[in-house]
């Protein structure tokens, strides 16, 4: 018997007699929360990340702020111009450790958490472009910030690969004293394009899909 | 190695051992003391916490209950998705797999993100002695690794060395695999990351092949997902060619969606945070990004027995988050190397039982004595194993399985005298533990000829109370009594 259906039947066996899976008890089907992007702007700073926010046309202005003359790579398709860096043409690894930053968009920003959400589409890049640089300068627009987890989840495609990001790189292996900056980037910029006004009254229940997913389990 | 160290003594000599040790005692308190008090604050944040816990429970029960189609529905989205699944029956046939797929590739060395499941199959001295070198890349494994030492805590593996002991090690090893560590190294925690930074990079750049484990694999879409803070596990999953995934056959989980209540219970319940600094996600191959050929290795090692066991297959549905830990009175004292296995603390306790069977290792059997069934770990699960329960059913299977050569009340008293052998550790089981009126409701009442309540099994002595009803003991233990009152006199 091969492997795959020793194990199948093994579980089978020790499944004989079990009783049928329970039903998914609900989870919040919504909580209002007011200053969406007040508290993801708050939540992102805790990390100990660098929060900027500016309204569009400022965008390229903060970038070149917050790059500060540093060797910089970018998406090709970024929608913005970074003046002086050098778009992605797959770089390797160790070209890629060469150089000192990295622009990128970003898909969804989680408010609650503070988090953001790379699926590495349009304007983001692929997976080691914004992990091997020391500075990861990271572009969110208002419209992608969502009030918790389950909306960010449900927003989000499972077949692109995705890196959730909630501040810097960090480890509290020695002593527990955390410090910043192993492995990945070391410095975390995000810039939060867009309103107040744009956020405002979102809540947690108002994207359409939190509730209904335990619904469906 | 399997499941327990080998050699390692049973519990009740190594928590001796441990408990002798200051500077781990030191270590131990801070660490945990630290994390309970951040997580206690995250926690408290979540206002349906309590239903997050009983959605993860059920999510979990559904996969383990249905586990044959989950399985085979992982496998079907694994391979839709450009993977290439293996199935492994114990750590021999895993180990195996993922030597062949290194084998494949020409490469003496891969690089690693910490995963308990290769941890648990031997993984490092399996490829090691087929000429493979195994770089673990997370710093307390590298530090756990160089000290040629093994891991003391699920979440923080060298919590038992202290900055100096770091530093020392640094300058010791790291020349002899790699990098050198700078030469006016000091130790600041600041610069010996930077110094693992440093010697590590070289090794993430270089890397053709790495090998991970997952935290959960989503059965419908394919998913697997790694939850991490220091970047090691982005570098793992990114760079290199060739990914090999080594995922029991627990992690699974049956939605997408189901998610959004783990990546909330997480987080919250192992570092203290709203979320960890880097979560990744892939199904199977992304053309132009990442590892272009990914293997997935399905492993059983013990799960399946787990899973037969109908008061221990709830112990399945761990996520590792180390809360368990981090409350137990008894973990706190002894440390991880006392459990003597990768899985140490109240999870420990009843994991390796479960997976390795009692009745043929002293150090297994010996592991659900090393509680004093408080009820903190339960509390704490943000899956809700009830670990009280369980400790106190393999408690009976452990002297069942000793008779009738040998007498139960041997066994089961043996394991009592570790924590009535000194005041210390009896004060500890009594203030926090079942031998307390306060949550002998778990372990079974019966009411003794004449009305007066028993308890039908007690801690330490299972099967020795099966056939002997004792009185159930007062709500306040006198010790505890004595404390209070100072001695009766207030
Ligand atoms: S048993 Fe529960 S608390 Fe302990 S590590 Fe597993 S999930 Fe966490």
């Amino acid at each position: 018997m091969s492997a795959r259906e020793e194990v199948l039947a093994r579980v089978r066996a020790a499944l004989a007699g079990a009783p049928t899976p329970p039903a998914v008890p609900p989870v919040r089907s919504g909580r209002p929360l007011e200053e969406l992007l007040d508290r993801f702007a708050e939540r992102v700073a805790d990390y100990r990340a660098v929060v900027v926010r500016c309204a569009e046309d400022e965008v390229e202005e903060r970038i070149a702020l917050a790059l500060d003359g540093a060797r910089t790579v970018v998406p090709a398709d970024l929608p913005w111009e970074v003046p002086g860096a050098v778009p992605d043409e797959g770089f390797t690894a160790l070209e890629l450790d060469d150089l000192e930053a990295v622009v990128t968009a970003a898909a969804v920003g989680i408010a609650e958490t503070g988090t953001v959400v790379l699926d590495h589409g349009a304007g983001q890049g692929r997976r080691a472009l914004s992990l091997v640089p020391d500075l990861h300068v990271l572009v969110v627009r208002a419209d992608q910030v969502v009030a918790g987890v389950p909306e960010a989840v449900a927003r989000l495609d499972p077949a692109r690969p995705q890196t959730w990001i909630s501040g810097p790189s960090a480890t509290s292996d020695i002593e527990l004293n955390r410090v910043e900056g192993v492995h990945g980037p070391r410095r975390l910029v995000v810039v939060l394009v867009g309103s107040e006004v744009v956020g405002r009254g979102s809540t947690l229940g108002g994207v359409g899909t939190v509730g209904g997913s335990s619904a469906s389990h | 190695m399997n499941a327990t160290f080998v050699g390692m003594p049973p519990f009740p000599s190594a928590a001796r051992d441990a408990l002798a040790d200051s500077q781990l005692r030191g270590n131990l308190a801070k660490a945990t003391g630290t994390i309970r008090a951040k997580r206690a604050a995250v926690v408290a944040e979540v206002d349906d916490w309590e239903e997050l816990r009983l959605a993860g429970a059920a999510l979990k029960d559904r996969a383990l209950l249905d586990l044959d189609s989950k399985l085979v529905q992982l496998e079907e989205s694994l391979t839709a998705a450009g993977a290439v699944v293996h199935w492994a029956r114990d750590a021999e046939e895993a180990c195996r797999i993922v030597a062949s797929v290194a084998r494949d590739h020409g490469v003496d060395e891969v690089v690693k993100v910490k995963s308990m499941a290769t941890q648990e199959i031997g993984l490092n001295e399996h490829l090691e002695a087929e000429g493979i070198a195994a770089w673990e890349t997370d710093l307390a494994e590298l530090i756990v690794q160089l000290g040629e030492d093994l891991p003391s805590h699920i979440l923080v593996p060298a919590i038992h060395r202290n900055r100096a002991e770091i530093r020392e090690i640094f300058l010791r090893r790291m020349a002899e695999v790699g990098r050198p560590a700078p030469a006016d190294l000091t130790d600041e925690p600041v610069e010996l990351a930077n110094a693992a930074r440093l010697h590590l990079r070289e090794k993430f750049l270089r890397a053709k092949v790495a090998v991970s484990g997952a935290n959960f694999a989503v059965a419908d879409s394919g998913t697997l997902v790694v939850v991490e803070s220091e970047g090691n596990g982005r570098m793992c999953l990114t760079l290199p060619e060739v990914l090999v995934s080594v995922v029991g056959i627990e992690k699974v989980v049956p939605t997408w969606q189901d998610l959004d209540v783990f990546l909330q219970l997480l987080p919250r319940s192992s570092t203290g945070e709203r979320m960890n600094p880097y979560t990744s996600t892939w199904s199977g191959v992304t053309p132009g990004d990442g590892p272009q050929e990914v293997h997935v290795v399905l492993l059983d090692n013990g799960r399946t027995r787990a899973l037969a066991d109908e008061v221990g297959r709830q112990a399945l549905r761990c996520i590792r988050c180390s809360a368990c830990l981090n409350v137990c009175p008894v973990y706190e004292r002894t440390g991880g190397h006392a459990y003597g296995s990768v899985y140490p603390g109240p999870i420990g306790a009843i994991l390796n039982p479960l997976l390795r069977g009692v009745g043929t290792d002293e150090q297994v059997d010996s592991l659900p004595y090393a509680s004093s069934l408080c009820g903190a770990c339960f509390e704490a699960c943000p899956v809700r194993i009830d670990i009280p329960s369980v400790l106190v059913d393999l408690r009976a299977q452990v002297v069942d399985a000793h008779r009738p050569s040998a007498k139960p009340e041997a066994v089961a008293m043996k394991a009592a005298a570790w924590s009535f052998g000194s005041g210390a550790r009896l004060g500890v089981v009594e203030r926090l533990s079942g031998v307390v009126g306060g949550a002998t409701g778990r372990v079974g009442r019966r009411r003794l000829p004449g009305g007066r309540a028993a308890l039908s099994r007690v801690p330490f002595g299972a099967a020795w109370t099966r056939s002997r009803d004792l009185p159930v003991p007062p709500r306040e233990s006198f010790r505890a009594w004595w404390k209070r009152t100072d001695g009766g006199r207030s």
